[in-house]
């Protein structure tokens, strides 16, 4: 009985040992940058570029359907 | 804005608001080397997804060209072609700052990146060829052609030469492409939208050129 127990024990220090070593080793990633919310301050940067793109896109896209509706009505006028 | 016509266009603002969101905070695997730099996944391979898809949508509009000419479907075949150059072309100078970072040089010579430039180079002799023809006839009857050949020369390039040579670029020579990652399901649940989004984005570029063309086709 007491032989299985040493065992027991044996193995949980084994894999006790084996998660301390992965943490040690673990890669390195920008946790610091996104613990300090500064994520968010390239997140709303990336957001501003992408929300002038499109309104910009849109703005292009209806200037054109304007353009389009004048050439259309000005062609019916000849005929 | 008229959302039922529209409603591809608000869908690839809410796709890439939401890529470029949850692409940046997001849990992504924890891997040597790559670091952080895994999240270039959600932004430099939708370039290339979506320049193929823009190919293949080019060859789709050269082939009607061929059966049923004069038709106008050659302006919609050079305009997916050309935006489909432009997600090409982001997409090399993305990837070449990446491979900087983790290859260690921005040309490193690899067979996917060799492969995507000869694609590149194919692509832009279409738009020479183009250039070169006088009578609007030949131009869509010849560069459809060539459509044909540049969309069947560039699937090998980029995705099956890499396969079978050494190479350092996830999903070429033996290495696998998404396992390499362990891209699962949170990594695709953002690397899917980043495609359709640009994708949707290309489509909408092209629209706007081809109405810009036939408008001033029309005035003249």
């Amino acid at each position: 009985m007491k032989n299985i127990f040493q065992k027991i024990v044996a193995i949980l220090f084994l894999l006790v040992s084996g998660t301390l070593h992965a943490q040690t080793t673990e890669v390195e990633m920008a946790d610091a940058f996104r613990a300090d919310g500064k994520i968010y301050v390239v997140v709303a940067m990336v957001l501003i570029i992408l929300a002038g793109f499109f309104v910009y896109l849109i703005r292009v896209d209806r200037k054109l359907s304007r353009i389009e509706k004048e050439q259309k009505s000005s062609a019916e006028k000849k005929n | 804005m008229n959302l039922k016509k529209h409603w591809w266009k608000a869908l690839a603002i809410v796709l890439l608001v939401y890529v470029h969101t949850v692409g940046l905070l997001a849990e992504v695997p924890r891997l040597n080397i790559l670091n952080e730099t895994i999240r270039a996944l959600y932004f430099h391979v939708p370039m290339w997804f979506g320049m193929v898809l823009l190919y293949a949508v080019s060859v789709y509009y050269a082939i009607l060209c061929l059966r049923k000419p004069g038709q106008g479907y050659d302006t919609w075949s050079v305009n997916f072609a050309h935006t489909g150059t432009l997600l090409g072309i982001l997409g090399m100078i993305t990837g070449m700052l990446w491979a900087n970072y983790t290859w260690g040089s921005p040309w490193h010579g690899d067979p996917k990146q060799n492969g995507a430039a000869i694609a590149l180079l194919v692509y832009l002799a279409y738009f020479v060829l183009r250039g070169s023809l006088e009578s609007e006839e030949q131009k869509e009857r010849l560069s459809a052609v060539y459509n044909l050949f540049a969309f069947a020369a560039m699937v090998p390039l980029i995705f099956i030469i890499p396969r079978l040579t050494e190479s350092v670029h996830p999903g070429s020579g033996g290495n696998p492409g998404f396992n390499a990652y362990d891209l699962d399901s949170r990594m695709r649940l953002v690397f899917y939208p980043a495609v359709i989004g640009w994708f949707l984005v290309g489509l909408w570029l092209v629209n706007i050129r081809v109405r810009v063309q036939q408008v001033n086709k029309s005035n003249s």
